[in-house]
């Protein structure tokens, strides 16, 4: 029992931020299973249901009350931002596997809810890209793309027993990025490429669904303007200059806007709060450097898309970042640290 | 491989040299650990720790001679400190110790006989008073160490825990009602 | 009704953070100001300002008169206790007072005779008076700020090495809600207050005087506006953000003035009283009354919430019961507002110049927090702090007893207004955090400080012994080279055994007296047996009976 203040704003709670962060989340899942087909959602409940099993066991193990942590949405939306940075029809194992080294490892074992340094869900995706870069590199397209886009049976098939029916072949693609690499290599421009990048229209729409999960939760204070701002505006800028250095190895801004998990990453996993800065300059620096990383891991680097490991890096920057951009404390004067 | 060897005993000499010479060139005259060491005491001079002061037991502890465990009055956070400055782990008070809470002297006046015995036992001049007048405590000079009880005749001293009032009175550490906050 | 800002009204500066909170204003504000009966007995405590409590000048038995000096000063920053109506003391003893450590305090018990008897009241003509012999008379009349922080009003009224403070602001704000004492007294006593307020600035030597009263208080903002007319003193109507009445935040609000820290707002030119201690500060100069009453907001879980003018003094439970008593279903008592205010242990205790407020609480406005949860880094706290500090950093160091970390991040700049708390989605009780932090530095730097005292005070012990030591061998030498030189020669301190003698009749004597302290038969002791207890018994009354000279 608090000594004082004797009341407490209504409605608010770790839960409740954390549900509102995942009703944001509704319409770009719905626009996935439209787009993609409804293998997102066999890979939704599943990292939901593993995500839940193992904080479970592990607040067992650890002695902590079940109801308050289980209940506190957190879990759900690390499962969430899991799903939604993996490739669907994985097998069942890699969702498995994901889920553990984001609740176990990245959450729990650096002391669990508001402890963890990395962002769980994309500690999870990184595990799985530099173990299982094969499984990882198999992105199911866009429907009216691919030759066949799995029914919700056919999913459930391919995510347990492995091959079925139907052939990977028949229902993946290379992503646009991927396509943009081989190009590239190939010599021919990325501008063409880029233009001609089938999934792209697809990908608007998931981008957009995701954008306006973003704004609601900027309307309801869940997160500020500096992640998301700092992190595309870096991000464009950056691929701007690449661009204008060299248009043939390099993709335009709004290529780098509309594909990987960019407007994911901007509006909900950079701004995890737990891993992020928490300083209003301190998050500028944070979520700008991110884009700037992003940008280069995409245009230099061994992987296709950079934002998790732009996100890793930034979030063991964090405590750094924070501890020189604490702000001036009222009464006192600039530059001066007492 | 000859040359390798000369090589890096050469670079192994000069940046020794340069090393060696930074140290002595360089060096930062800080408090002698003693000083340090006495500073985190209480300075009740009790002598529990079988010293005769803080002093000499800070000296004892900077020499390696005592333990840091032996000072009841500092209690578990005087240890933690002492623990904090040697790069040491804490430990629980050494055997026989045990923490009071902090008390003072208090002479019953009626029964004092003015024998000047207390007065050379305090190791903080807080009893005033002369040979055969009556004697009596400064209460806030007194530091609670006990070593005025013992040499006393007729038994006229005693410790009085400082009682909580509004002006010594502390907020508590908060209860909060998860039991396991992670 | 709102007030559009004039033109020639300063322009507000809004002070970083703040929340918006229900106010909850109405329920205390449907009646007037109403006066409470005379009670059978008041029970006045002597530290009712920050600083040393007052020394009681009375004892059991006197006989006391209204506006009766009760409490002497004692020190420099402290004011003067009166009694509250004309009786008979008592006691002098520590009683419950309104603490959050719910711990007793010294208080002068005083049983009312009825007639409520004053002492000729002295007003003083402050526009001739010399300002430091007005200044103590108003320590002398006990003001002290009735704000809540009660600090003593005539060291806040002396400018001091500046000789003139430009702004004076009377501080209306009143931002925490339910509390609606200020309001009322602004609605019915506002030229009262203004007169107060001149006299604050004769004394401050001020050339503006500011009114600043949050928009949720539009009567009373109507009332100070009509009683400023004819003056330039200045009523400006606030946003309802809190914490807009802390000193600092109205300061800037109203100036744009930032009070640097561990500053005062003194060193940006500005003083701030609130508008209940302008209005004492004209009953005690124009009517020559001493501070022995304020208004006080009973509301709440209460059958006839309101405001009362309370003698000081008034146990809690005589208040509640005039405010129609406490509904069931009261969960617990708050003295001051919900965001600062502290749980009151127990009824008994009276009301001070501190109390502003006794709100009861009932399970519906103030439902138990939920259980907390550990810290999300979510932010929310840092965008309501109004001091723009980072509450989750402060609370994590202030949890693992770091206070060299809470230090830096500058714990100190915390006003425990609460707005942290409130934000909480984890509903850490933050402010017990700082609370417990900022106690315990003080408790070290006392203990620090202590330390320090007992080590000069040891070396200094020491190097007399060394010294007498020295001097004693010196004289021994001597002495036994005088000896030589006579040809005396004795191996023993011929006072050795006198010394031991002396010493073992006098343990002897304090045996007996011990006895002596046990009921006793002396019938049948020796003539000087009997002389040595008569002198022991005029020794023990002497030193038993009433303390003359503390």
């Amino acid at each position: 029992m608090p000594t004082s203040p004797h009341i407490v704003l209504a409605d608010n709670s770790v839960r409740a931020v954390m549900f509102k962060v995942l009703a944001a989340l509704v319409p770009g899942v719905v626009v996935h299973a439209w787009m993609f087909g409804p293998a997102i959602w066999v890979s939704l409940l599943l990292t939901t249901l593993f995500c839940l099993v193992i904080e479970a066991l592990v607040l067992a193990m650890r002695d902590l009350p079940l109801k308050p942590f289980l209940s506190d949405g957190s879990v759900l939306v690390t499962a969430w931002l899991l799903a939604l940075s993996l490739p669907t029809l994985l097998p069942w194992w890699l969702y498995a596997l994901g889920s553990l080294f984001a609740v176990l490892v990245a959450k729990h074992l650096y002391g669990g809810l508001g402890q963890n340094v990395f962002n769980p869900a994309m500690v999870g995706y990184a595990v799985l890209i530099v173990s299982f870069p094969a499984h990882m590199n198999l992105w199911p397209a866009p429907v009216g793309v691919a030759g066949h886009t799995p029914n919700l049976m056919e999913a459930l098939d391919l995510v347990f027993a492995g091959q079925g029916a139907v052939s990977p072949d028949a229902y993946t693609a290379a992503t646009p990025m991927d396509q943009l690499r081989a190009q590239v290599r190939t010599g021919l421009s990325a501008e063409a490429v880029a233009a001609a990048s089938f999934g792209l229209h697809a990908k608007e729409a998931l981008v957009l669904s995701y954008a306006l999960g973003g704004l609601l939760l900027l309307a309801h204070r869940v997160i500020t303007w500096h992640v998301p701002v700092a992190f595309l505006g870096a991000l464009v800028a950056t691929a701007t200059l690449l661009h204008l250095i060299d248009p043939g190895r390099h993709a335009d801004p709004l290529f780098h806007l509309l594909t990987g998990s960019t407007v994911l990453g901007a509006f909900f996993i950079l701004t995890d709060p737990v891993s992020a800065s928490t300083t209003p300059l301190g998050k500028l620096i944070y979520a700008g450097l991110a884009g700037v990383i992003t940008v280069l891991i995409r245009s230099f680097g061994a992987y296709p898309d950079g934002v998790a490991f732009a996100v890793l890096l930034m979030n063991a920057a964090v405590p750094f970042i924070d501890a020189y951009t604490q702000p001036r404390v009222f009464g006192h004067s600039r530059g001066r640290r007492t | 491989m000859l040359s390798a060897i000369l090589v890096m005993s050469g670079i192994a000499l000069v940046l020794g040299g340069v090393l060696g010479w930074a140290a002595i060139r360089f060096r930062v005259e800080e408090d002698p650990l003693v000083d340090k060491i006495d500073a985190i005491l209480p300075q009740t001079q009790c002598g529990q720790c079988g010293y005769p002061g803080c002093r000499p037991y800070a000296e004892a502890i900077a020499k390696g001679e005592a333990d840091i465990n032996r000072c009841p009055p500092g209690g578990e956070e005087g240890i933690r400190q002492l623990a904090e400055l040697l790069g040491v782990e804490p430990k629980p008070l050494g055997e026989g110790l045990v923490h009071k809470p902090k008390s003072v002297a208090v002479i019953d006046e009626r029964l004092c006989i003015g024998c000047t015995l207390c007065i050379q036992a305090c190791p903080v001049d807080a009893i005033v008073g002369a040979a055969k007048q009556m004697h009596t405590v400064v209460p806030e000079l007194c530091t609670g160490c006990e070593l005025c009880v013992a040499p006393c005749p007729v038994d006229c001293i005693r410790m009085e825990v400082i009682k909580e009032d509004i002006s010594n009175w502390k907020w508590r550490y908060p209860v909060v009602s998860l039991t396991a906050l992670a | 009704m709102r007030f559009a800002p004039t033109p020639d009204e300063p322009r507000l500066t809004p002070f970083p953070g703040g929340i918006r909170l229900p106010a909850h204003k109405e329920v205390s504000t449907q009646r007037p100001i109403a006066a409470l009966p005379l009670l059978p007995l008041y029970v006045v405590p002597l530290r009712q300002h920050i600083g040393e409590p007052a020394r009681p000048i009375v004892q059991a038995g006197d006989r006391v008169l209204r506006g009766q000096m009760i409490g002497r000063p004692e020190g420099y920053v402290s004011v003067g206790v009166h009694a509250p109506t004309s009786g008979r003391v008592l006691a002098v003893e520590p009683r419950p007072v309104p603490h959050p450590s719910g711990l007793a305090d010294l208080c002068v018990v005083i049983e009312a005779d009825g007639e409520d008897r004053a002492v000729e009241p002295t007003p003083l003509d402050w526009h001739v008076m010399d300002a430091s012999s007005l200044r103590n008379r108003l320590r002398e009349m006990g003001l002290a700020g009735l704000g809540g922080a009660v600090f003593p009003s005539f060291i806040k009224l002396n400018p001091g090495a500046r000789r003139s403070i430009p702004i004076l602001i009377l501080n209306g704000a009143e931002c925490e809600p339910w509390i609606t004492c200020d309001d009322l007294l602004m609605r019915q006593r506002a030229s009262e207050i203004l007169l107060g307020a001149q006299i604050m600035r004769h004394m401050l030597g001020a050339q503006q005087v500011l009114v600043g009263i949050e928009d949720n208080k539009p009567q009373a903002i109507a009332s100070m506006m009509e009683a400023a007319i004819g003056s330039d003193i200045r009523v400006v109507a606030v946003p309802s953000i809190y914490p807009a009445g802390g000193g600092k935040q109205l300061t800037y609000l109203l100036t744009g003035r930032e009070t640097p820290a561990h500053g005062l707002t003194t060193d940006v030119g500005v003083q701030v009283f609130n508008v209940g201690t302008a209005y004492a500060l004209y009953r005690a100069v124009v009517h020559g009354e001493p501070l022995t009453s304020r208004i006080v907001t009973v509301t709440g879980h209460v059958a006839a919430p309101g405001n009362f003018e309370v003698r000081l003094g008034t146990p809690i439970a005589d208040l509640l019961a005039a405010a129609g008593g406490e509904l069931t279903g009261a969960t617990g008592r708050v003295i001051g507002g919900p965001m600062m205010g502290f749980e009151l242990k127990d009824t008994a205790a009276p009301v001070t110049k501190a109390v502003n407020c006794v709100l009861v609480k009932d399970a519906v406005h103030f439902p138990p927090p939920p259980p907390a949860l550990p810290c999300i880094r979510c932010g929310a706290c840092a965008r309501a702090c109004p001091m723009r500090l980072s509450p989750h950093e402060l609370y994590w160091y202030a949890r693992h007893r770091d206070f060299g970390k809470t230090q830096a991040l500058n714990l100190f700049d915390c006003i425990e207004c609460g707005c942290c708390s409130y934000v909480c989605p984890s509903h850490i009780p933050l402010v017990d955090y700082y609370r417990f932090a900022k106690s315990e530095i003080w408790a070290r730097e006392r203990e620090k400080k202590a330390a320090d005292e007992a080590r000069a005070r040891h070396e200094f012990r020491l190097q007399r012994l060394e010294r007498e030591k020295q001097e004693k061998a010196e004289r021994l030498a001597k002495k036994a080279a005088e000896r030589l030189e006579s040809g005396a020669v004795s191996a023993q301190d011929p006072d050795a055994e006198r010394k031991r003698a002396i010493l073992a009749a006098a343990i002897e004597k304090a045996r007996k007296a011990k006895e002596g302290v046990q009921p006793r038969n002396v019938d049948d002791l020796p003539e000087a047996v009997r002389k040595e207890i008569a002198s022991i018994d005029a020794r023990r009354t002497g030193g038993n009976g009433a303390d003359p000279t503390p």
